[in-house]
């Protein structure tokens, strides 16, 4: 793959469909004599329910049905106690989807829904996190699969030994996924076969958890996802929608559509976990790290264990001969948390970078200048050298291209107006992982190729990357590829999630092009003359074999902010990130991806805020017009660039992901700016105007 | 949402017999408030009388100065219209300053100043609140209280009014034109609406079946120089979290006559009396601006989470004053 | 309130009516629940699912449409308003054969990922770049008294209507700036 289509910038393939509507979405397809579900959530944050009144819903003209634990068909218990959805009476959290009204019309399931009375027998809850809860524990492991606590060295004594040292406690809010698509399902039963189209990240996982849950085999179920409005970690399993979708048309024996409203999207899917971080950093008068401790306390419900991996970041991006990092749970009377972009890394690094911007203003050393000092050589896990480390080119390459040699460190010391300008920097990593994927690669008689995978395109650009990788491993033009995905007809391939899709998925691809062109060198004529020519592959046992080295992607995000030194309101003038992420594929569908990483960054930041009422036990806030995101007129000016970095011990396409990276280090690089144009520091995010108002002394 | 019954009356006095006639009904304009409301269940009528084919869509000139701008006026066909623009910019930044272009295109001037409270806890039907359900109690008072009030609240309801329109009327004296079942009548718009008092479920001072036909702005060359200011949590569509309408006349440097209004500080568009009175007459300073702005919060009651907003609310007035008298209001 | 007095008053002739309005050209006559918005009288009944439902409040914009030109949230308005009326979709967009000039400069400044804001984006902007013909200001525009000229703050704060979750909101103002520098 020396030359070729990978590089290139092509305009995604979908581009055509996705602007002129033609995308066909989870609950657009036809569908001859759909019904329509609308889900009833649960008024109290714990409790029972103890009667189910259906009847004024069932008087109006329209409602065919009122499913409900006491009438629902049956799920097998699985292991998901989230989508054990309508089979018993027990209220875990409030919002909790216990009811569906099905309808000939949107409009009478909404009514429908409304007039279902429930009453409940409610008890004492408990839904707010604090450092000292009683109920804090440490679970086995978190997310997905790393040791809860590590230790190295005698961090106490470290600490207390050096002679600059810093302590501080940041904290994280709830953050809601917020897909402009909410999760939404098109449920159909045809012959004891179950056919969904669904808003999902990965239509095998969902295929095999509805065949585990209806007790199903699973070539019983199809699951489509052609397009998908958006995930961001928030569709990555099944989801309520789904399961709810598929009781109801198994119920009412008639397809249903089914969308969560927005209001109920902030929880029943998932959100990510609050945070209350503990960072302390011992270094040297060099600022050379001498000791490292990163203690992090989370949430997860009373139905599952979800453990925000919030500290693992720590673990690789610095080093220190002393060195502890801790996880803390408790468990709530709230929704469980679930992945948002960049789970553990994106909270984690918010607290490490930021420590590390305070730990260079109390040693005196400017902040990149106290990252390239602390890289290491090894990784301090492992021990091993990673397989590419560009984190000090990247900030090298980063602070030429945002002029930071210009910047003198001293706070407030920049004034445009009535604003007070700063600048600040962040490091950033993320895992560059591969799980196994199956792909086919087919040769047709007119001279075309079709690639078949069930990868899915929730807006990453994965339908037109792995376009171009297969091009370049079959070595014809781009235009003789048609690539299939997002359906659990095709060769099974995992979640697009973990910044793994693109590098799990092309190397099945490559593999299936490969074992393609071998099969046809056999062939005499060395094409399809009789019939197509099909290959099929799995990487199982090469993901499997892979040796376990560390892998990671690597950036710099630098940021200009200006606050207004009377109001307090906060703007980014710019956001600049320098990337090192492996082979770049698609530089257009890079760009986006990387520039979206960072404007949700700028979201976390600034913006966003699941505000929780203790005593209802729920966010107040939920719906686009109180819990706000980034929107048009608060990207100024945004730029991603990379380096071309070859590593060789990744995946034959030789790409590290690029979804997650873009958010990791976004917010300590917008907050550290915060602090160096006014003078103040703010643990708490998001940073808003009532935490820094009055710096001019006229307000 | 409840199903419900629709109607287009062929003229004003026929709408507002209707809806006298019929408890259960409601005025649709531009419907960017009433159709949230109504799927959010918090607005529950049986007949909507759409009131935006009325012959109410007009900006008219009045003789002697002054405009007169029919209740069913787009706001951004306000925003953009040439005399607002040059006369009134305090009116146009403040419809300008407002949810989105799409919603501008949709909501109307009568319909603005009437809109709904945006306190989360109206919102939802699974909170207590006394101005959605009288007697219910106001979950806000001790809640999540930092988007609320912070004068002339009452235990009963620390909702604020959400408009930009109305601060901006407020501040130019605007008279609103409405039709009662009794007739038509005049209201200035300080007195249209209500403080929550005892009754926060009653908004303005309105007969039922009242719909407004006309907002009246009088001749004040003054306006000419106005602005309004509105600070909101993102540079995107908010609501604000502080605002000022503010016309200032000078004499040289004293002040011959000043308007002022608050938004997101009270249950009804705020006219800073005090402050002007403190304002007129006096050589005008950014510390005399600050001055009048401490003398209307002086009797301000923050909650909880909201007693940023009376330096917010000081600040903004202090630079909507000082960009005025100094000639260089900025956007 | 609850359900049981009121659905007694209820008929489905009385809470339902028969609207003809124009979509993309085309006549529609249709017979509907008073209740049904716009945005689901073109997905759920006519077939047309290029606008979208994000939230279903006017919060996000996915659902844009022009209406009369303008361009509006089609969730939040009753479709029995539209008699008479004139509706364009995204799917009114494009020519017979082609794409128009603004869509063709989302494609190619990769103005989306996932697609779904895509359709309102794009009505959104084609009423925009009208508002902007017509001389409308906005509230960065500095003099209000004289045309705005469409800066790149201009359009920001003009498309603020529209979120966009990818945030792909350099690539829609650098396809809006494109399209608008073409006219």
């Amino acid at each position: 793959m020396t030359t070729g289509a990978v590089g290139q910038a092509y305009p995604r393939l979908e581009g055509r469909e996705k602007v002129t509507g033609a995308a066909r979405y989870a609950v657009e397809y036809p569908v001859d004599g759909v019904t329509y579900g609308w889900a009833v959530p649960a008024a109290v944050v714990r409790g029972r329910i103890t009667r189910v009144d259906a009847a004024p819903a069932l008087a109006l003209p329209g409602v065919l049905s009122v499913v409900h634990h006491g009438n629902a068909p049956r799920l097998a218990p699985g292991p998901e106690p989230d989508l054990w959805l309508l089979q018993e009476p027990a209220v875990h959290y409030r919002g909790q989807l216990i009811a569906v009204v099905v309808a000939t019309s949107l409009e009478a399931a909404r009514e429908g829904a409304r007039l279902v009375r429930i009453d409940y027998d409610a008890g004492p809850h408990s839904t707010v996190l604090t450092a000292d809860h009683p109920g804090l524990y440490r679970p086995d492991q978190v997310n997905p699969s790393y040791p809860t606590d590590t230790a190295e060295g005698d961090f106490d004594a470290g600490y207390a030994a050096a002679p600059v040292r810093m302590d501080a406690t940041y904290r994280t809010p709830a953050y809601h996924n917020n897909p402009m698509e909410p999760h939404a399902t098109t449920a159909q039963w045809r012959d004891g076969r179950l056919l969904v189209h669904d808003s999902n990240q990965g239509a095998a996982p969902v295929q095999a958890t509805l065949a585990e849950l209806f007790e199903l085999p699973r070539e019983s179920v199809r699951v489509i996802t052609k397009h998908v409005g958006g995930g961001f970690g928030g569709k990555g399993y099944a989801k309520a929608a789904v399961v709810l979708a598929a009781l109801a048309a198994r119920q009412v024996d008639r397809p249903v559509r089914l969308a969560l409203t927005r209001q109920q999207v902030f929880g029943p899917v998932g959100y990510r976990t609050p945070t209350i971080q503990r960072v302390r950093l011992a270094a040297d008068t060099d600022g050379r790290l001498t000791a490292i401790c990163h203690d992090a306390i989370s949430q997860t419900s009373t139905l599952r264990e979800f453990a925000e991996q919030t500290a693992v970041y720590t673990r690789s991006m610095y080093a220190a001969p002393h060195r502890r990092t801790t996880h803390r749970l408790v468990r709530l009377d709230v929704p469980t948390p679930f992945w948002m972009r960049a789970p553990g890394e994106c909270p984690g690094a918010y607290a490490l970078e930021s420590a590390m911007d305070e730990l260079a203003t109390v040693v005196g050393i400017d902040p990149v200048e106290l990252r390239i000092r602390n890289d290491p050589a090894v990784d301090p896990e492992l021990g091993r050298p990673f397989t590419s480390r560009n984190l000090v080119a990247c900030l090298r390459d980063g602070a030429r291209r945002f002029g930071w040699a210009e910047r003198d460190p001293t706070p407030r010391a920049r004034r445009d107006g009535r604003w007070l300008v700063g600048t600040g920097v962040a490091g950033a990593s993320y895992p560059a992982r591969s799980r196994a994927a199956a792909a086919t690669a087919t040769a047709r008689r007119d001279g075309g190729f079709l690639v078949r995978i069930d990868a899915t395109d929730i807006g990453t650009g994965a339908r037109t990357a792995l376009w171009q990788v297969a091009a370049d491993a079959l070595g014809v033009p781009p235009e003789r590829v048609e690539v299939q995905i997002g359906d659990s007809d095709l060769p099974p391939a995992g979640v697009a999630g973990g910044s793994m899709g693109t590098a799990s998925w092309s190397w099945a691809v490559i593999r299936a092009c490969e074992a393609l062109r071998a099969k046809l060198r056999d062939t005499p004529g060395g094409g399809p003359s009789d019939g197509e020519v099909t290959a099929e592959v799995s990487t199982a046992d090469e993901v499997r074999d892979q040796p376990a080295l560390p892998r990671y992607a690597y950036g710099a995000h630098f940021a200009e902010v200006r606050v207004d030194a009377d109001t307090g309101e906060v703007r980014v003038n710019r956001l600049l990130g320098v990337f090192a992420a492996g082979r770049v594929v698609n530089p257009t569908t890079a760009r986006s991806q990387l520039i979206g990483g960072m404007t949700m960054g700028l979201s976390m930041a600034l913006h966003e805020e699941g505000v929780l009422d203790e005593r209802y036990g729920d966010w107040v806030n939920h719906d686009l017009a109180t819990y706000h995101i980034t929107g048009c007129a608060d990207v100024e000016r945004i730029e991603a660039h990379w380096l071309d970095e070859r590593d060789g011990e990744l995946n034959p396409a030789g790409v590290k992901g690029i979804g997650e990276i873009g958010i990791v280090g976004t917010a300590a690089a917008i907050t550290n700016a915060v602090h160096h144009a006014t003078g103040v520091r703010i643990r708490d995010l998001p940073v808003r105007l009532d935490k820094l108002i009055g710096l001019s002394g006229l307000a | 949402m409840r199903p419900f019954r629709y109607h287009r009356p062929a003229g004003v006095a026929e709408a507002v017999a209707v809806l006298a006639a019929e408890p259960q009904a409601a005025y649709l304009a531009g419907g960017t408030n009433l159709v949230d409301l109504m799927k959010l269940g918090v607005q529950r009528p049986d007949l909507l009388v759409d009131v935006t084919r009325l012959p109410l869509d007009a900006v008219e000139e009045l003789p002697g100065g002054g405009l007169r701008i029919g209740a069913t006026v787009r706001n951004s066909d306000l925003a953009a219209h040439p005399v607002v623009r040059r006369d009134y910019p305090v009116l146009a930044r403040a419809l300008l300053a407002a949810a989105s272009g799409q919603l501008r295109n949709l909501a109307t001037t009568g319909g603005n100043l009437l809109q709904r409270t945006r306190c989360v806890y109206f919102q939802d039907t699974g909170k207590a609140c006394n101005k959605r359900e009288p007697g219910s109690g106001c979950a806000a008072r001790h809640g999540q209280n930092r988007d609320l009030a912070v004068l002339d609240w009452s235990d009963l309801c620390v909702a604020t009014h959400p408009s930009d329109l109305a601060v901006a009327l407020a501040a130019l004296d605007a008279v609103v034109e409405v039709h009662e079942p009794d007739g038509p009548r005049d209201v200035p718009l300080a007195a249209l609406h209500r403080s929550p008092g005892e009754h926060p479920e009653r908004e303005t001072t309105l007969a039922r079946g009242a719909l407004i036909t006309a907002v009246r702005l009088p001749h004040l060359p003054a306006a000419r120089r106005s602005a309004y200011l509105k600070v909101r949590d993102r540079a995107s569509f908010a609501f604000a979290v502080g605002s000022v309408a503010a016309v200032l006349d000078l004499d040289g440097d004293v002040v011959r006559d000043v308007r002022l209004a608050y938004g997101a500080v009270a249950h009804r568009p705020w006219r800073a009396y005090r402050a002007e009175e403190e304002l007129r007459g006096r050589p005008f300073s950014p510390q005399l601006a600050a001055r009048a702005a401490d003398a209307e919060l002086a009797e301000a009651r923050p909650l909880r989470h909201n007693g940023f907003k009376l330096p917010l609310t000081r600040a903004i007035t202090v630079r909507a004053l000082t960009e005025l008298a100094e000639g260089t209001p900025a956007p | 309130m609850r359900g049981g007095p009121e659905s007694e008053t209820t008929t489905d002739e009385r809470h339902s009516s028969q609207v003809a309005f124009d979509v993309n050209d085309a006549r529609r006559e249709l017979t509907l629940d008073n209740r049904t918005t716009l945005l689901d009288a073109l997905r759920e009944r006519l077939g047309l699912t290029g606008a979208k439902k994000g939230c279903d409040h006017g919060q996000c914009g996915s659902c844009t449409v022009l209406l009369d030109g303008s361009r509006v949230k089609s969730c939040l308005v009753f479709a029995v308003t539209l008699d008479g009326r004139s509706v364009v979709t995204v799917e009114g967009l494009a020519g017979p054969d082609e794409l128009s000039p603004l869509q063709a400069a989302f494609v190619a400044h990769d103005a989306f990922q996932c697609g779904y804001c895509t359709p309102g984006q794009l009505c959104s902007a084609r009423g925009m770049l009208d508002e902007v013909t017509r001389g409308w200001p906005s509230a960065v525009t500095d003099d209000l008294t004289t045309p705005a000229e469409l800066t790149d703050a201009e359009i920001r704060e003009r498309m603020a209507g529209n979120l966009c979750r990818c945030a792909a909101y350099p690539h829609i103002v650098a396809a809006i700036r494109e399209t608008a520098t073409a006219r």
